[in-house]
């Protein structure tokens, strides 16, 4: 029987799963007992984070520092003044952008000081006026790619003037256009750097993995500690978040370039700099552009989050709205973020695929046509917006600056609309929701809270074991360990529950969706653009239509996830399946095979370790969405770290618990990223 | 051959002196012990990979020497060595009688800049430039002002025959036409000499044909100095003045293609040249009989005809011909029995 089980993998696993139902069953739920619960040795660790960042901060490296207000010398920390000056430089140059979008007199002020200002009443310059600023969008799209651009981004900022979001967005896109290239610029050195030399790259690799998989919350308050509150705070934390897959997406496009192309560059004589910059970064350029996209996608994303420590913007109002339940006005905020996401987005990509025209003789006029255009048309709106200020003389003048929440809106009508849905379809939905906590919900989390301590190693280092041998067992099993040393295994459990059912129902439903677009050239084009599109969405915004439809209970945060978590799911599956050779399905073809059986027996084993790796996508984004759960309630370690952002000692805790979450991501990274490279392997596909 | 008479006087453009390269940590113990060739065991006692096996060669100005070989037969690693984008194990390099293996990196670069140029096996265009940026490339990278290095690209994009795409993208043009634009590259800084690493294997046969005898017209007029690696034996009787046939890192032969085709040196090289079809690579004067007027007939025929062009008119004559040399002003240079074409053509 041994040998049967040593050949064949499904039976080792049929048989780990029969002694992890034994040592269920069997070991008795005894408070006292470790096979049950392991003790909390490690409960210390929020604590000895708490002390470490407070020494920092208060205790070590102390210098004089002479304080002209008290005339006296004052003891402040190295590392204080470190952080704080960072702060502020950060802070200003969001500020300063800011002040560019904003300001008018301000930025005239704030640049030649009130002096001259006060002295010269022309300078009174007022900003511009939305008209303009919608103009000058259109333009800059079309000067980068044409009319299409120039339709997409006209309306876009059509869209955020007339609905009475111009602060709040301008706020947001000053923080983003900040935050952003700094994303870029640190992603693609450190990429570069850990292309250059293996070390760095092993070095990082650790590092980038945390970074990205560890949930937005829990570094928000040592952020907030070495920081303090406020814009700069929500910058440095969209940073950490998102120059990671900057930097992955650096390192993986120049590997990729032939060693021919970099042969064809150092025999045309280019010296070291020459060869990073005009060969290997442009031809590596595709999966950079890949990276800026991410960058700024995760920094519009970051924005309601970076709010929880004081960023203003968008992310602030939609927080607002959806704490007090304004479904219409969240969406429509909601919908702003998006804008200003795709807005960005195609912007950037045009100008990096804009060509030169070296034959081009134009005229000084031709080749800045645009911009005299732009100054005339501006010139225009400033007039009429002067005049029209004879229309409004009490009130807003409408065609200057629609101010926060006076513009248009359709948020009672959603409201109504949602109100006609609760109405309407209560009942039904309700019913819906109670079976699904009471029947599947409820007795799964059970079953889970039940689970021994011993059982659940068995099965997750068994499986490392199988896969991976003995170094995934002992990588698995001590990310697990360090988790259930600590008093929060059972919120844990809690969040696994969450997570298994989650990643369970997308992955069905993503595997199913993208095997039946896969079918077909188009669909499976538009399957690919449609996700394209709905990871475009900050992550927060599923939660807006969830809670419009189930109300602030458990259910809410699964369907958020599994929507979420459905996209890479759904991905993967399609990319996977296209890439079977056709030769391979010609051959089925000719062996006689159905449609289903082409599907089981060829398409499905070859796109199986493709298919894997967006699963292991779809675990990262459905504990992200869970832990974001939080937001609307959740009893998970989510909720715990969403706590610790209002609790005074809440860093170390709220820094654990993102790590928790962390090592749950990575036990599962390995596993499926071992399998997968293995099958990969095995199959020929690379 | 007249070419080598001259030039074998002036001093060789390259020049390899035992040149090794090896892949493994034991190289440099290996070779201390060693002198002249290392055999395959000995590289497999020390767990080593051979490149190039004790290469020695000289390529004069003008000539063309192809590397012939498999896959795996190091020539590329020889083309690479020479041109340093690997630095070989050991031996010396000398290009123009420099020692190319002292220079330091902004020497290396600067020949790089004016002396030499490259092609490659799979193009290697820069993917986000056009045809004429590409061809441009290493003239701006040499710091040439943007106008002149556009105008001097466009006359190499009329000189391969691009004229009408250099707005193009590598990834719209066909493999021949991205070729034409990688050997425009190579030669836009107006090299010396000319690499070029089977730059026809990744295209169709047909088209293959078509830029080899581009490849030959263009070199009638430039006259570069050209070292070219290829896998295809026929490729290199077609192109080149000197054929270097290499296994497993040893330059088995280095020799004219006639002089291989008829004195193959190992058994090697013979199985190559035993399925070449010798009329459409030997020329009239590798048959040829001394000059004795006594003999002489009245019909002529020139030196370096191939035979196949010449055979029918040949095998008509009844008496023997007169092989003159257009170089010497037609001055009769060997005799030519018309038995030997037929010994040539159905002979063994």
């Amino acid at each position: 029987m041994f040998d049967v089980i040593k050949n064949s993998r499904q039976r080792q696993f049929i048989f780990l799963f029969f002694i992890f139902l034994i040592l269920y069953f069997f070991i008795p739920k005894n408070e006292n007992s470790y096979l049950w619960r392991l003790p909390p040795l490690l409960k210390n660790i929020p604590l000895m984070f708490n002390a470490l960042l407070d020494n920092l901060m208060f205790n070590w490296f102390t210098i004089p520092i002479w304080d002209p207000d008290w005339q006296m010398y004052e003891d402040k920390t190295l590392f204080r003044i470190v952080t704080r000056s960072i702060s502020n430089s950060v802070l200003f140059f969001i500020i300063f952008i800011r002040e560019i979008f904003l300001g008018g007199y301000q930025t005239v002020s704030a640049v030649l000081g009130d002096g001259l200002t006060k002295t010269f009443s022309w300078l009174y310059l007022p900003a511009l006026p939305w008209t303009a600023v919608v103009i000058g969008a259109a333009l800059i799209g079309y000067k980068l790619e044409g009319i299409r651009l120039a339709v997409i981004a006209g309306i876009g900022f059509f869209y955020v003037s007339v609905f009475g979001q111009w602060e709040p967005s301008m706020q947001t896109l000053s923080l983003v256009l900040f935050t952003a290239p700094v994303c870029f610029i640190l992603g693609l050195s450190l990429g570069i750097w850990g292309y250059l030399s293996k070390r760095v790259e092993a070095a990082l690799q650790p590092i980038l993995n945390v970074a990205q998989t560890m949930p937005h919350f829990s570094y928000l308050v040592p952020i907030v500690v070495l920081f303090g509150v406020g814009d700069h705070a929500g910058s440095i934390a969209t940073i950490i978040f998102a120059t990671p897959p900057m930097v992955r997406l650096t390192i993986l496009g120049l590997k990729k370039i032939s060693p021919e192309v970099i042969e064809s560059g150092l025999m045309s004589g280019c010296n070291k700099f020459q060869l990073l910059f005009r060969v290997l970064i442009p031809t590596a350029r595709r999966d950079i552009l890949i990276g800026v996209n991410q960058v700024i996608m995760q920094c519009l994303a970051m924005t309601t989050i970076a709010a929880f420590i004081g960023a203003k913007g968008l992310g602030f109002n939609l927080k607002v709205a959806l704490n007090s339940l304004k479904i219409g006005k969240a969406a429509e905020i909601g919908i702003c973020v998006v804008i200003i996401a795709v807005v960005l987005d195609k912007l950037s990509l045009a100008w990096a695929n804009k060509q030169k025209d070296y034959f081009a003789n134009l005229s000084f006029f031709q080749r800045n046509r645009l911009s005299i255009f732009f100054i005339f048309l501006t010139i225009i709106c400033s007039i009429v917006a002067v005049i029209s200020s004879y229309y409004f003389p009490k009130g807003f003048n409408y065609l200057y600056l629609i101010p926060f929440n006076k513009g248009l809106t359709v948020s009672p009508i959603l409201d109504a609309f949602v109100d006609w849905i609760w109405n309407t379809f209560f009942y039904y939905l309700n019913t819906f929701n109670i079976f699904l906590l009471t029947n599947v919900l409820g007795p799964m989390k059970q079953a889970y809270l039940n689970m021994p301590v011993v059982s659940t190693f068995v099965l997750f280092m068994g499986a490392g074991y199988i896969i991976g041998g003995i170094r995934s067992c002992l990588i698995v099993g001590s990310l697990i360990l360090f988790i259930a040393l600590s008093e929060y295994w059972d919120r844990t459990l809690i969040t696994l529950y969450m997570a298994t059912f989650a990643v369970g129902v997308s992955a069905i439903s993503g595997i199913v969706v993208g095997s039946l677009c896969a079918q077909n050239e188009f669909a499976s084009k538009s399957i690919l653009s449609l996700c394209d599109f709905f990871q475009t969405f900050p992550s927060f915004i599923y939660l807006i239509p969830v809670i419009l439809l189930f109300g602030i209970t458990d259910t809410s945060v699964m369907i958020a996830a599994i929507v979420y978590a459905s996209v890479p799911a759904t991905r993967y599956t399609v990319e996977g399946l296209r890439s079977v050779p056709p030769s391979l399905h010609d051959a089925g073809s000719m062996s006689g095979v159905s449609k289903m059986q082409r599907w089981r027996l060829i398409d499905l084993p070859l796109a199986l370790p493709h298919i894997m790796l967006g699963i292991n996508q779809t675990v990262i984004f459905a504990l992200m969405m869970i832990v974001l759960g939080a937001l609307i309630g959740t009893e998970d370690l989510g909720q715990l770290i969403m706590g610790s952002l209002s609790r005074p000692n809440g860093a170390g805790i709220g820094f654990t618990l993102g790590i928790f979450i962390s090592f749950i991501c990575l036990a599962v990274d390995n596993l499926i990223r071992t399998w997968a490279d293995e099958r990969k392997k095995l199959l020929g596909i690379n | 051959m007249l070419n080598d008479s001259l030039s074998s006087n002036l001093e060789p453009v390259i020049k390899c002196e035992s040149v090794f390269k090896i892949f493994g940590n034991n190289a440099n113990k290996l070779l201390e012990n060693s002198n002249g060739p290392i055999s395959a065991e000995e590289f497999q006692k020390a767990g080593c990979i051979i490149g190039v096996n004790n290469a020695s060669f000289e390529i004069h100005k003008g000539e063309m020497l192809v590397v012939m070989g498999l896959s795996g037969s190091g020539k590329s690693t020889l083309l690479r060595c020479i041109s340093r984008l690997t630095d070989p194990t050991s031996g010396k390099i000398f290009i123009d009688g420099e020692n190319l293996l002292e220079m330091n990196s902004k020497q290396l670069i600067e020949l790089r800049r004016n002396k030499m140029g490259m092609v490659f096996q799979s193009f290697a265009l820069l993917p986000h430039k056009t045809v004429l940026e590409n061809i441009a490339f290493p003239l701006i990278i040499k710091g040439l002002p943007t106008d002149a290095s556009i105008s001097k690209a466009m006359e190499m994009v009329e000189l391969v025959g691009l004229k009408g795409r250099e707005n193009y993208f590598p990834r719209e043009l066909s493999g021949g036409q991205q070729q034409r634009v990688g050997i425009a590259r190579s030669l836009a800084v107006e090299p010396d000499i000319w690499f070029l690493d089977e730059p026809f294997s990744a295209l169709d046969p047909l088209i293959r044909k078509e830029m080899q005898d581009e490849f030959l017209r263009l070199q009638d007029s430039l006259h570069k100095t050209i070292m070219f690696v290829t896998h295809d034996f026929d490729e290199a009787l077609r192109l080149a003045d000197r054929i270097a046939i290499m296994k497993d890192g040893i330059i088995e032969q280095l020799d004219t293609p006639d002089n291989i085709v008829l004195n193959p040196a190992t058994e090697y090289v013979k199985k190559f040249t035993e399925d070449v079809p010798r009329e459409k690579v030997l020329k009239i004067e590798s048959i040829m009989t001394t000059y004795e007027p006594s003999m002489a007939g009245s019909n002529t025929v020139f030196k370096d005809a191939i035979i196949e062009t010449v055979a029918e008119s040949i095998l008509d004559s009844k008496e023997n011909l007169t092989v003159i040399d257009t170089e010497q002003q037609n001055k009769p240079v060997g005799i030519l029995e018309p038995s030997k074409v037929i010994k040539v053509l159905f002979g063994k």
